[in-house]
């Protein structure tokens, strides 16, 4: 057991490492950089002064020493300019470059400054992470039970009209992308215009003028409430419940026929209590890896949300800091999203053979 | 002209129909949800004395939602043909006028369904398929947007890029004198354009590459698969390194990374191009080789063919060199097609090498070895052939997995013109005043999730009967 985790957690280092060597290169080509040398220094550079400032800026030479000194295992680049003033990676301008360490990286906990927000890439992830896992646990917290509980009841009774109108409601749901869901929910629930705000409006149950729920999760930074928060957790739990509930319903309806439910039931005890007590315990095995594997599927779906509900966290975060051409902030958002996809990855292999006796692993 | 109403003449009777079948399908629904939890719906068997016991709440719950879900249907249904008895637009209504619209489609799908009953114990598993009512269904879905791409240019009313004055965002049925048809069905967009066509459109769009990117990716993962699943060892745990990297990136993180302006002056898209686009050629080439290298005239005509096809295609999609001028991708299409297929592949990939571990253990593949046949004339036609059941499911799942994909790099704006009709990037148009005039967004939403859930019944009914092979 300890060496299979080990082993994972080696596998686990090089992929981390390779992945974000990839976003490192594909972030720092060279017309990103040349665009970055134009937003950061003048518009109207001539192509030799973008050269130039590429070059003065720590961003020329070799991908590998770059990713090397982002990473924080090669010295931080210095430059000197005709003036004699030194710029380098570890240390603002004007500072004494002597006192300033040489290496400065990811791994000494330097993540960079960020060009679009202007501040520190932690103290702009920070808060922004926060907001996210609000929402990640609002979304755990509906989805988990309501997906386990709609495939036990149909994988209880296979092929029973219970299980049919359950299951279609899972194809539907699988079939229901975040971003066609997000605007029929606020179709439906939002808008003054349409759907059935207009209806309660009209019988008196809700203000006139004011809706179900709100299409803008902004408010919900400060305060989440009901009215806020319902549709963008909403949104993201409808597309993961549909595919946990068909995991569940599939592992339910093996486990139960199985020889030992034919027993209990033949022995005559009630049906209840054989799917609470013998069938639901080992029918949950198979859905805990489906759930951890949920996550990297979440995320996207974090993202597509965010922009939807203009909520600002770490999805929302990510594409501004794509569309903006922020490298360090995206290289952070991405070491972040490896770092997330990878553990869960872990967790459930390793959740898989702790939940169940029969796989033994090296 | 006067403003369409959603059902026209039609509508005084069939409307408050609708509603009432609705409204109670709505109850039955909750009601059965709670007698199911409750413990109340038991199955009706017969007791120990042989008489059936009375029937229980859940099981008129049941009634209740089908009957009621068959008069809805009904309802809608009876609109949609009154539409095409009526006079004129405005007794048909928006619904009625729509389903005239889309008379090649309904003719075209009646004719499928005739021909593929009438003959569909010769069809194999395509003729199985209409043994299950799922299936039937998923495929009808599916049929309607495929013949909508094909005959759009006779369904739509009206240019989708022209925009109309005073028709901006205004709902569904508005008149537009300007327009020849002189209505807009679903409404105008943002920029004054007429939604109901654009949506029509966006159909050739998304199922111009879905499909093939699709293909594409399951000929590179086959390529892959097979060996490394036969073979296995370091080239297995190589691949399937690669693999999981890929699989492990969170897909809107790569599509920033990979379909942008900047990325195409590099020439990235055109290498990873030329590496995708050599999978199909390879597979086929390898394909004939391994089965005709006995009768070298046969084996030289087949793969002579692939190749020159081949290469001539390869040339003008990679790289846009064709000598002749017949093959040829934009430059953000081709970045958009590239990206889809390589986020694709290794999913792909993990299947068939899943599927190729299972079935080299039977003995036909041993059988195969002791004949003395070649790895890759085993791999790929005996074992390929053996695992076509999943692949196909997997096949039907993954283009509208490949749909959703699309639409979210429309949803982001990555990779297409922005006018560009197609599903994704109308929603991402629509959603700005998604509050105040949800029908632009609203149209190609319903779309995109019909086609993906077509798509998701169709494996499901070809999964059911490939089961019962």
């Amino acid at each position: 057991m300890g060496l299979f985790v080990l082993r994972r957690l080696g596998v686990m280092l090089l992929t981390a490492i390779a992945l974000t060597f990839v976003v490192f290169y594909l972030t720092n080509l060279q017309p990103n950089l040349e665009k970055l040398a134009r937003t950061e220094g003048s518009v109207r550079m001539t192509e030799e002064a973008v050269q130039d400032w590429i070059a003065q800026n720590g961003h020329s030479g070799s991908v590998f020493l770059r990713y090397g000194q982002w990473l924080g295992v090669v010295p931080g680049w210095t430059y000197t300019d005709e003036k004699g003033q030194m710029r380098g990676r570890c240390f603002a301008i004007g500072q004494d470059a002597a006192a300033a360490p040489d290496y400065c990286g990811l791994l000494q906990g330097n993540w960079g400054f960020s060009t679009f927000f202007k501040t520190p890439v932690m103290a702009s992830l920070g808060d922004k992470l926060a907001a996210t896992g609000w929402l990640m646990l609002a979304v755990m917290l509906v989805m988990v039970p309501t997906s386990l509980i709609l495939g036990v009841l149909s994988g209880m009774r296979e092929g029973s009209a219970t299980d049919r109108t359950l299951s279609t409601f899972s194809i539907a749901s699988t079939a229901t992308p975040e971003y066609v869901s997000g605007v029929v929910l606020v179709a439906l629930f939002a808008t003054a215009a349409t759907g059935i705000s207009p209806i309660l409006a009209e019988y008196g149950l809700i203000e006139p003028k004011k809706t179900l729920f709100l299409a803008s999760a902004t408010s919900a930074m400060d305060d989440i409430t009901f009215w806020n928060f319902t549709l963008p957790v909403m949104t993201i739990a409808l597309y993961g419940i549909g595919y946990i509930a068909r995991m569940t319903r599939a592992s339910m309806t093996e486990v139960m026929t199985q020889q030992y439910i034919r027993t209990a039931r033949l022995k005559g005890v009630p049906f209840r209590t054989v799917v609470m007590r013998h069938a639901l315990r080992n029918a949950l095995i198979a859905p805990f890896t489906v759930i951890m594997l949920q996550f990297p599927w979440l995320l996207n779906g974090v993202v597509i949300v965010e922009s939807l509900f203009n909520y600002k966290g770490f999805g929302w975060t990510l594409v501004q800091a794509a569309s903006n051409n922020d490298i360090p902030l995206l290289l952070a958002c991405s070491v972040v999203a490896v770092v997330v996809v990878l553990l869960t990855q872990l967790i459930s292999d390793i959740g898989y053979v702790f939940l169940n006796p029969r796989i033994r692993l090296a | 002209m006067d403003q369409l109403t959603w059902t026209g003449s039609a509508g005084t009777v069939l409307l408050p129909v609708m509603q009432i079948a609705v409204l109670v399908l709505m109850l039955a629904l909750v009601a059965k949800l709670l007698f199911v939890l409750a413990g109340l719906d038991v199955p009706r068997l017969p007791g120990p004395d042989g008489t059936i016991a009375a029937r229980t709440p859940g099981l008129f719950a049941s009634l209740a939602i089908r009957y009621s879900f068959l008069a809805a249907l009904g309802a809608v249904l009876l609109t949609l043909a009154a539409g095409a008895v009526m006079p004129s637009q405005v007794e048909a209504g928006i619904l009625g006028s729509m389903a005239v619209r889309f008379w090649p489609v309904w003719l075209a799908l009646a004719a499928t369904f005739v021909l593929s009953l009438r003959f569909r114990r010769r069809l194999g598993l395509y003729g199985k398929l209409f043994d299950s009512t799922v299936g039937m269904i998923g495929f009808a879905i599916v049929m309607f947007w495929v013949f909508t791409a094909i005959f759009a240019d006779m369904i739509i009313t009206q240019d989708p890029f022209a925009q109309l004055s005073g028709l901006k965002n205004k709902v569904p049925g508005i008149a537009a004198p300007e327009s020849a048809y002189g209505w807009y069905l679903l409404g105008g967009d943002h920029l004054a354009r007429d939604v109901f066509s654009r949506m029509v459109m966006g159909a050739r769009e998304v199922l111009k590459i879905a499909p093939a990117a699709t293909l594409f990716a399951f000929m590179v993962g086959i390529t892959l698969g097979l060996p490394a699943g036969y073979f296995g060892g370091k080239l297995d745990t190589f691949i399937s390194f690669l693999a999981n990297l890929v699989l492990a990136f969170p897909v809107i993180l790569l599509f920033y990374l990979l379909v942008t302006p900047e990325i195409r002056d590099t020439g990235i898209p055109i290498v990873l191009a030329g590496l995708l686009f050599l999978f199909p050629i390879i597979f086929l080439t390898v394909l004939w080789n391994s089965r005709y290298y006995t009768n070298p005239p046969q084996r030289n005509l087949y793969v002579g063919i692939t190749l020159v096809l081949g290469l001539w295609a390869y040339s003008g999609l990679a790289f846009n060199m064709d000598p002749l001028g017949v093959w040829s991708m934009e430059p953000n299409m081709l970045n958009v097609f590239v990206s889809v297929v390589f986020v694709n592949s290794p999913g792909v990939f993990r299947i068939v090498r899943g599927l190729v571990m299972d079935i080299k253990a039977r003995d036909y593949v041993a059988a195969g070895q002791t004949r003395g046949e070649g790895p890759w004339y085993i791999m790929l036609w005996e074992i390929l052939p053996n695992a076509r059941g999943p692949l196909i499911v997997d096949f039907c799942l993954r283009i509208g997995y490949t749909t959703i994909l699309l639409g979210t790099l429309g949803f982001f704006g990555l990779g297409v013109s922005p006018d560009s009709p197609d599903w994704g990037s109308t929603i991402d148009d629509g959603r700005k005043l998604l509050n105040l005039f949800p029908h632009p967004a609203l149209a190609p939403a319903l779309a995109l999730m019909s086609l993906v859930l077509g798509l998701n019944l169709l494996a499901d009914g070809l999964r059911e009967e490939s089961l019962k092979d």
